[in-house]
């Protein structure tokens, strides 16, 4: 049975009362986050069912937005999601190494997930840090000036963190 | 040293909390705000010359005076802080250090247009600056800022931070308002405009972060004051996040009147380019804008000193010069290959495109390929001149900018570059291992004199 905590549901009320009466329609991009934080980091379809359900919508409405943004995961990630941008600015700054690097050393191409789980590697187009490039996003974070090195200890860190 | 209006508090310890922003002077446009009138306030704003800072440089106070007012009807104020073109990082660094600055800027807003609830929309991968945006928010809140009859005025103001999920195209304003009512971000068709028929069918003024904290110096200097910085239609300051092969990467506020040479070569600014490397080209204002090659950069096809303006960046049209843009600059150095930086733009804008219109969905994928063709050697000469034709069709051909925006980096590319395109498809086992180089693109421009 697929439901938020009663702390979520709170929190999909509160999202609720910032729109005029009968939009609440609006608040369904700040609740995808919700689902996905809440539910393995990816949104099912049974997911989405019950987020239409919370706003009182179809659920077709939820499928087309969840497809239309690049946040949103329609297939299970790892436990670790590596996003890293390889638009112009972090391309000139050698974002192409760093991808080639985080392949080489997790053995998995883009858009794949490592054997245990844990790492999944995906290649974003620019996230707003270009003069900190390359960079990455992990989770809620920004990791930024990135070489061979700090690869190591982002992968060292959420290895450890995993145990 | 330029005067400093939007950042000059930038570096006080503590600034991003309330008690050291109020010390500092914080909110204290919102107090005389209020002791104006609603129009005297939008009259300050057109005063001041300030334009849009999200990229289309549209006079501010012109856009608050088109907004529709029918009795009854609620107008709303959105923030647009969904900061996405490639090159553009300042609006982060504005809320992320000085949150309430946009805070403030929003409360004198919203109160000049008389919207009673406002957004903030942000990029949905900004998120620890939303919850650094909702603590301020808190905060102003707490401290009689945001609420109920704010300082016994009457005014009743709420203000929240809504995050987007990963979508270039909702920084369009028509599709931020999509994307604010839970839709996918596809740009509405205009007119009608926002002003009149915008979030929930509501009035609305769409305003990027820069513009709205701009209204703070506005308000307490006075827009005659701010008009009088800079130089000709660009008055006040402008933040310009500078990145790609400069010494120091970064946000600058610059007063308008400062040359683009002295912007990257100066200490104050970019400090040069790193490794003794020369400078081969430029993209001066976010990926969009026309890249110029060195020589055209610096100086302009009439042979004046080009400046860090509105004006000056756009002198001689798209044949020879460029844009303000957002205010992303990216340099590049003499290592680096024009045919592979427009090739990764190219597939940017095709990852964003929203594929409403055929002419940008299918036209920015047709690109990206031929691009990445080319780029790997198996290009042929007919591809540049295939390029050239697509990019053709797609510019102005859709319901939003961003077919112009995807087309105009390519159309830029092959106009001052197209012999590095040539080399390309005449080397292609080279191009793989080499770059093409500076060549002639530092050289001085030869200026017809007339007579």
């Amino acid at each position: 049975m697929i439901k938020f905590s009663e702390e979520k549901l709170k929190k999909v009320s509160e999202i609720i009362q910032r729109y005029p009466e009968g939009r609440q329609k609006s608040a369904l991009l700040p609740v995808l986050h919700l689902a996905q934080d809440e539910f393995d980091g990816w949104l099912d379809t049974p997911v989405m069912d019950y987020v239409a359900s919370l706003l009182n919508i179809e659920p077709i409405e939820v499928y087309e937005v969840a497809s239309f943004y690049s946040m949103y995961n329609l297939k299970p990630v790892g436990k670790y999601l590596f996003e890293v941008c390889q638009t112009g600015p972090c391309m000139i700054n050698g974002s192409d190494d760093i991808i080639g690097y985080i392949k080489t050393k997790l053995n998995i191409g883009v858009g794949e997930t490592t054997a245990d789980g844990l790492f999944t590697l995906k290649t974003v187009e620019c996230l707003g840090a270009c003069g900190y490039a390359p960079m990455m996003q992990l989770g809620k974070t920004y990791r930024e000036h990135l070489t061979k090195e700090k690869v190591d200890a982002i992968v060292a860190e959420c290895r450890s963190k995993a145990n | 040293m330029a005067k400093k209006l939007l950042l000059d508090k930038a570096h006080v310890p503590g600034i991003r909390s309330y008690e050291v922003y109020r010390k500092e002077g914080g909110y204290r446009s919102v107090e005389k705000a209020f002791r104006l009138t609603p129009a005297e306030i939008v009259e300050e704003v057109k005063l001041s010359g300030l334009r849009g800072r999200g990229g289309a440089g549209f006079p501010t106070g012109m856009k608050w005076s088109f907004l529709a007012k029918p009795e009854g009807v609620p107008r709303y104020l959105v923030c647009n802080a969904d900061e996405s073109e490639p090159g553009t990082f300042k609006d982060r660094y504005l809320m992320e250090f000085i949150p309430h600055l946009l805070i403030e800027g929003m409360i004198v807003a919203s109160f000049a247009l008389g919207s009673n609830v406002s957004y903030i929309y942000i990029r949905g991968e900004y998120a620890w600056i939303a919850d650094i945006l909702e603590n301020a928010i808190d905060e102003a809140k707490q401290n009689g800022w945001i609420g109920k009859n704010i300082l016994g005025t009457g005014f009743n103001f709420e203000l929240y931070v809504q995050r987007g999920a990963g979508a270039y195209i909702c920084g369009e304003e028509t599709a931020l308002i999509e994307s604010l009512e839970g839709k996918r971000g596809n740009p509405r068709i205009k007119p009608p405009f926002p002003a009149v028929k915008g979030l929930w069918d509501c009035p609305t003024v769409v305003n990027n972060v820069e513009t709205l904290a701009a209204v703070v110096p506005i308000i307490n200097e006075g827009g005659e004051a701010y008009s009088k910085i800079g130089v000709g239609k660009s008055t006040g300051t402008k933040l310009i996040s500078a990145c790609g092969n400069i010494n120091k990467p970064g946000i600058y506020e610059i007063d308008m009147t400062i040359s683009v040479e002295d912007f990257i070569f100066s200490d104050e600014y970019c400090g040069g380019i790193p490794n003794g490397k020369r400078l081969k080209a430029c993209i001066p204002g976010g990926s969009s804008v026309p890249i110029l090659p060195a020589n055209l950069l610096l100086t302009t096809a009439k042979g004046e000193k080009r400046m860090m303006n509105y004006e000056s960046l756009s002198d001689g049209g798209f044949a020879t010069g460029s844009m303000m843009g957002s205010g992303g600059f990216i340099v590049l150095d003499e290592d680096q290959c024009i045919v592979r930086n427009t090739m990764t733009l190219a597939r940017f804008y095709h990852h964003e495109s929203c594929g409403q219109c055929s002419p940008c969905r299918e036209g920015t994928g047709w690109m990206e390929r031929i691009l990445k063709k080319i780029e790997s050697g198996k290009g042929e000469m007919k591809d540049i001149d295939l390029l050239w034709d697509i990019q053709r069709k797609i510019e102005g051909n859709t319901i939003c900018p961003l077919g112009d925006a995807a087309a105009w980096p390519v159309a830029a590319a092959i106009r001052h570059f197209r012999d590095e395109f040539e080399w390309h498809v005449q080397n292609p086992e080279k191009c793989l291992t080499e770059n093409f180089g500076l060549r002639h693109y530092a050289d001085p421009i030869h200026v017809a004199v007339t007579a």
